[in-house]
């Protein structure tokens, strides 16, 4: 049997695992292991210039892929500056394993140099963490990292390992385990088929059904089966802001968003719904608005493969824990089976019903009188230049509603934005992260002058590995969606809101050795885009779009109420 | 309602923070801990005694059960089951008050397992609210200093909490 460092063996069963990219940093405690990497060529290693985008990066990637992003930093700040980007992969159950050096055994516990508890920090915010007591224990826990982090309901592991875990002369024997088993840990493989058959006899007496599905579908890659579920029992679907792509937005059968910044047709559908089948969704808060006045007629079924999901916030009717594939895979055949149809009849009206709430809003915005571009006409210019076929990687804020709103996505993994801890900085890494291993894709980052701010230093890193990502900052001046509340909330005092002395973006961007594009008004915007797709396909190119600070985001259900309650422009409510 | 979650639980290092880290996070009570090893060395009991609403006893179940490292557990409050605690409780113990406290023991079926000229430490065994009725008859006086274990327990009959 080969022996090899720990160092080495890390290096080795990243590849096993079949890791093309690390995203990291390297520092006192990981040097051992930088230098395994040195060796070899098979796993390439990518240095950030903030942590917190090595995480944000391994996320996007993750997201566009479903394969587990890897990062890999030092003790002490290194690993706090992961935490965030942590957070934001556990709240969306996205995989991930994050390397972390720690010092040496001996020191640990002594206040040492860039010793920091790690494990006691990410406790709350990971799937499962390992620390290393010995390196011949590195293969296994990797193995082990991977499974945990990609199955179930996947999430992020950190696997935490001391300095002395990794000296090169220290060799044991390697060998890669082609399996791995872990007692206590089995996530389900399948759903109870009395429950599904229920479900589906609660669907088919449905005279008002409605599908509300979500991220879960993307992640347990149940797309197709969805697709033809919607269509076979001509229901109508609407998608949570992690879902979008997973049903095609320009389908006739398509609502759009439901909850706070909803359509008001998908709103008003799951208010008055009689049925509801949530697929691999979790009735969140963001989604229900009060969750004693939820959908007062419907009966609800939930799929879920976390049956802590289940009747956590909403209490359903039939629940069934299983892969989202797999339980829709059954509820297809016992449909294909079953001669009982929908009820026709019902449907019509119920669509009738809908093409009526279609008509009251259905996305209509105030066009710019002043010139002053308005920031969802900047997002269908995108999406026309895009022709809908770009990975979005949106920021957080106004400018993710507008994305979520007005980009109309046909396929999933392409809406790529922190949906659960809301993290602004995080789009344009995870936008890095996509477009190193999708180089011929185009991948823009959707932002605003706030959050681009907070990851802005990893311009330099585009320009060291060559990532040409496309920024589109939807610049108002004001810290929008907060700016809003402050407007709809506080009668406009608007603390804290407005940014100040912002660069010139546009030299920002050069002085990085990118391009800059400054834009106002409907004009220069298309030939923005053409530029950007264009003459600069191969370039990093900040778009700086200045788009009107008065604009709110409408819909927005009003608080406390139900979800039909709902602002539809600053002057008019449900 | 009072329920006893029983837990065999991975015997590594941070399995513990885990558990009790979960309560705080997710704003669960804890009234008792236990843990302990089992006659198989890899595995520890751990027994929790909890209350809330049913809606908030089921997510704790359930989110238990999502940690990598709990194998299996069980409401034992579900069913039939024996709960025992054992309390060691130091009190005065002089003049008229030591013979007081030598009935009030016995009638409890404690043991007096320390003696000082002024001080009596008594061992009790039983249910919480055995414990608590005993402490209640001694009065706040005399008691000097209370420890408890917190409470174990296990299901009656042929049900057992096992790989």
């Amino acid at each position: 049997m080969e022996l090899l460092s720990g160092g080495e063996m890390l290096v080795r069963s990243l590849n096993e695992e079949g890791v093309e990219y690390v995203y990291g940093y390297p520092g006192g405690s990981l040097l051992h292991v930088y230098d395994a990497f040195y060796n070899q060529s098979a796993v390439k290693h990518v240095l950030v210039r903030h942590e917190q985008a090595a995480a944000h990066m391994a996320d996007g990637y993750a997201r566009a892929t479903g394969k587990p992003g890897v990062v890999m930093v030092t003790s002490g700040p290194g690993a706090t500056n992961t935490i965030t980007g942590i957070a934001t992969a556990f709240t969306d159950s996205i995989p991930m394993v994050v390397i972390t050096g720690q010092v040496m055994s001996h020191l640990i516990g002594d206040d040492a140099f860039q010793e920091t508890d790690m494990m006691g920090i990410s406790r709350p915010i990971v799937k499962h963490s390992f620390s290393i007591k010995h390196p011949s224990e590195i293969p296994e826990t990797v193995k082990k990292a991977f499974h945990i982090a990609t199955t179930g309901r996947p999430g992020p592991v950190v696997i935490d390992i001391p300095k002395d875990m990794t000296i090169p002369n220290d060799r044991h024997e390697y060998s890669y385990p082609k399996k791995v088993k872990i007692r206590s840990y089995a996530p389900p493989q399948k759903g109870h088929t009395g429950q599904i058959r229920k479900a589906v006899e609660m669907l088919l007496e449905g005279k008002r059904p409605i599908i509300y599905s979500g991220g879960g579908v993307i992640l347990g890659k149940a797309h197709e089966q969805l697709r033809t579920l919607v269509r076979d029992l001509n229901v109508p679907i609407t998608q949570t802001l992690m879902g979008l792509g997973a049903y095609p937005a320009t389908d006739r059968q398509s609502l759009g968003m439901l909850g706070m910044h909803g359509t008001y047709e998908a709103n008003m559908a799951m208010h008055h719904a009689d049925v509801i089948l949530a697929i691999g969704a979790r009735f969140d808060d963001r989604v229900t608005n009060a969750t004693n006045k939820f959908c007062p007629d419907a009966q609800i079924i939930h799929i879920d493969i976390d049956p802590s999901s289940i009747s956590k916030t909403i209490d359903v009717d039939i629940p069934i824990v299983g892969p989202v594939d797999s339980v829709l895979d059954e509820i297809l055949n016992i449909l294909g089976e079953l001669k009982t149809k929908p009820d026709a009849d019902a449907l019509e009206s119920w669509w009738n019903q809908i093409d009526e709430w279609r008509k009251r809003h259905g996305g209509k915005y105030d066009k710019n009188e002043s010139g002053v571009l308005k920031p969802q006409e900047a997002i269908e210019g995108l999406w026309e230049a895009t022709k809908g076929n770009a990975y979005i990687c949106s920021d957080v804020g106004q400018h993710q509603m507008f994305a979520a709103q007005y980009y109309k996505f046909d396929e999933p993994n392409k809406w790529i934005n922190s949906g659960g801890l809301g993290t602004m900085g995080f789009g344009f890494p995870a936008a890095m992260g996509i477009k190193l291993n999708f180089p011929d894709e185009m991948v823009v980052c959707v932002t605003g002058e706030g959050s681009i701010q907070m990851n802005i230093q990893e311009m330099s890193t585009c320009l060291q590995y060559g990532i040409p990502v496309k920024i589109f900052c939807l610049n108002n001046g004001y810290l929008g969606m907060v700016r809003q509340w402050q407007d709809m909330n506080y009668e406009g005092r608007h603390s804290s809101s407005y940014m100040e002395s912002l660069p010139d973006w546009g030299k920002l961007a050069e002085s990085y050795g990118h391009v800059g594009i400054n834009v106002e008004g409907k004009e220069q915007l298309d030939q923005a885009m053409a530029d950007c797709f264009g003459k600069y396909k191969d370039r990093l190119v900040f778009v700086n779009v200045v788009v009107d600070p008065e604009e709110h985001v409408y819909p927005m259900q009003v608080p406390t109420g139900a979800m039909r309650d709902m602002w539809l422009s600053k002057t008019e409510r449900t | 309602m009072r329920h006893i979650i029983s837990i065999l639980l991975e015997n590594e290092p941070g399995a513990l923070a885990r558990v009790v880290g979960l309560f705080a996070q997710r704003s669960y009570n804890i009234e008792t801990l236990t843990v302990a090893p089992t006659e198989d060395p890899t595995l520890s009991r751990m027994t929790i005694t909890t209350s809330g609403p049913d809606r908030v006893i089921e997510q704790i179940t359930k989110q238990l059960n999502k940690l990598i490292e709990v194998v299996k557990l069980v409401d034992l409050t579900e069913g039939e089951h024996v709960e025992r605690e054992l309390m060691l409780i130091k009190v005065k113990a002089a003049g008229a008050q030591r013979a007081e406290i030598k009935r009030t023991s016995d009638i409890f079926r404690g043991q007096i397992v320390d003696v000082t000229a002024n001080v009596y430490t008594v061992q009790l065994t039983g249910s919480t609210s055995k414990l608590e009725a005993f402490i209640e008859a001694i009065g706040p006086n005399c008691i000097l200093e209370t420890v408890r274990t917190g409470v174990s327990g296990i299901a009656r009959g042929e049900k057992t909490l096992s790989l």
